[in-house]
């Protein structure tokens, strides 16, 4: 086998690896829709493994982590900075439960 | 700016501006592009969440996981496909790289019609935009907007998949240009990831 072979080689099991991976973790998040937890813990696991999901296909479904680190470190910290930024109103979509102003439900 | 007027007798001047991070200029558009999309999908979520969060009756309507199953299924090995494509493509085989993407789009129309399906028979049980039989008629809405917006990125992604897929068999575009669509796909399949969880298996009545 000559290299170039033994690299494709080596990339195609690499790439049905990650693959496997990802189908084990997307089954995991049907599992998680069958446990007798409470919705909010429920809710954070299956985050928990969406985002580990979404790391392996951006670091190496779309070659991320092949990029020089100052490209992977523009792409994580602009997005992560802006769906932080997104995260500012939820107290007050409990308030549209609630009915009154958030702070009013904590005296 | 050309490279003559970057350079004086000879000499460069040190003005010389290459690509940004060394990327190729399509596949800095597309990541780009993909931050954006990344934007408007999280934008759609968090408003959906806010929603649900906000709604005292949130219809929990889905009773089978089998068909968003099988749909994360195929979405999930149409990127594997994509990435077999891609090495075809980098590796020269050209009848290979084709035949790889073209298997892609295959998946991305079956995951089309299986979401269609879906939205079908949703609709036969009184589900519109606006009002549904189980609760508050804003679940619709989000809804189909969201895996709309989805729906429709495949659909593109499925067009894009055969164009440049005929176009690189006839010599016109090269290995980059199906890595840069390979980008492209591999987002759709990244944000079904999201999509599953919040919108089908925390509304799974069960």
């Amino acid at each position: 086998m000559t290299t170039a072979e033994e690299h494709k080689s080596n990339g195609i099991k690499k790439d049905l690896a990650i693959y496997v991976c990802l189908l084990i973790l997307a089954g995991l998040q049907f599992v998680i829709a069958y446990q007798n937890i409470s919705a909010s813990q429920m809710l954070t696991r299956m985050l928990a493994v969406a985002f580990i999901e979404a790391g392996l296909a951006a670091l190496f479904f779309m070659h991320l982590w092949a990029e020089k680190r100052g490209f992977l470190l523009f792409v994580a910290i602009f997005t992560i900075a802006v769906l932080l930024g997104m995260q500012y109103g939820w107290t007050d979509s409990s308030r549209m439960v609630v009915g009154t102003p958030y702070s009013s439900t904590n005296k | 700016m050309s490279e003559a007027d970057l350079t004086m007798e000879g000499h460069s001047t040190g003005l010389t501006v290459g690509p940004a991070f060394s990327i190729p200029t399509k596949k800095l558009a597309m990541w780009l592009f993909i931050i954006a999309d990344t934007m408007t999908f999280a934008a759609c979520l968090v408003a959906y969440g806010f929603l649900r969060n906000g709604s005292l009756d949130w219809p929990r309507p889905f009773h089978s996981i089998t068909n968003v199953a099988l749909m994360t299924f195929v979405l999930l090995s149409s990127s594997l496909t994509m990435l077999f494509g891609l090495r075809s493509a980098r590796a020269g085989d050209k009848a290979g790289a084709f035949r790889w993407t073209m298997l892609t789009a295959a998946l991305g129309i079956v995951f089309a019609l299986l979401h269609i399906r879906e939205w079908l028979e949703l609709i036969d049980q009184g589900m519109t935009l606006f009002k549904n039989p189980w609760g508050t008629g804003l679940f619709g809405a989000s809804f189909f907007s969201i895996t709309g917006l989805h729906l429709t990125h495949v659909t593109c992604g499925v067009i894009a998949l055969i164009v440049v897929g005929v176009r690189y068999k006839g010599g016109r575009y090269n290995a980059d240009d199906i890595e840069v669509l390979g980008l492209y796909w591999h987002f759709v399949d990244l944000v079904w990831m999201f999509v599953v969880p919040l919108v089908y298996l925390l509304n799974l009545g069960h």
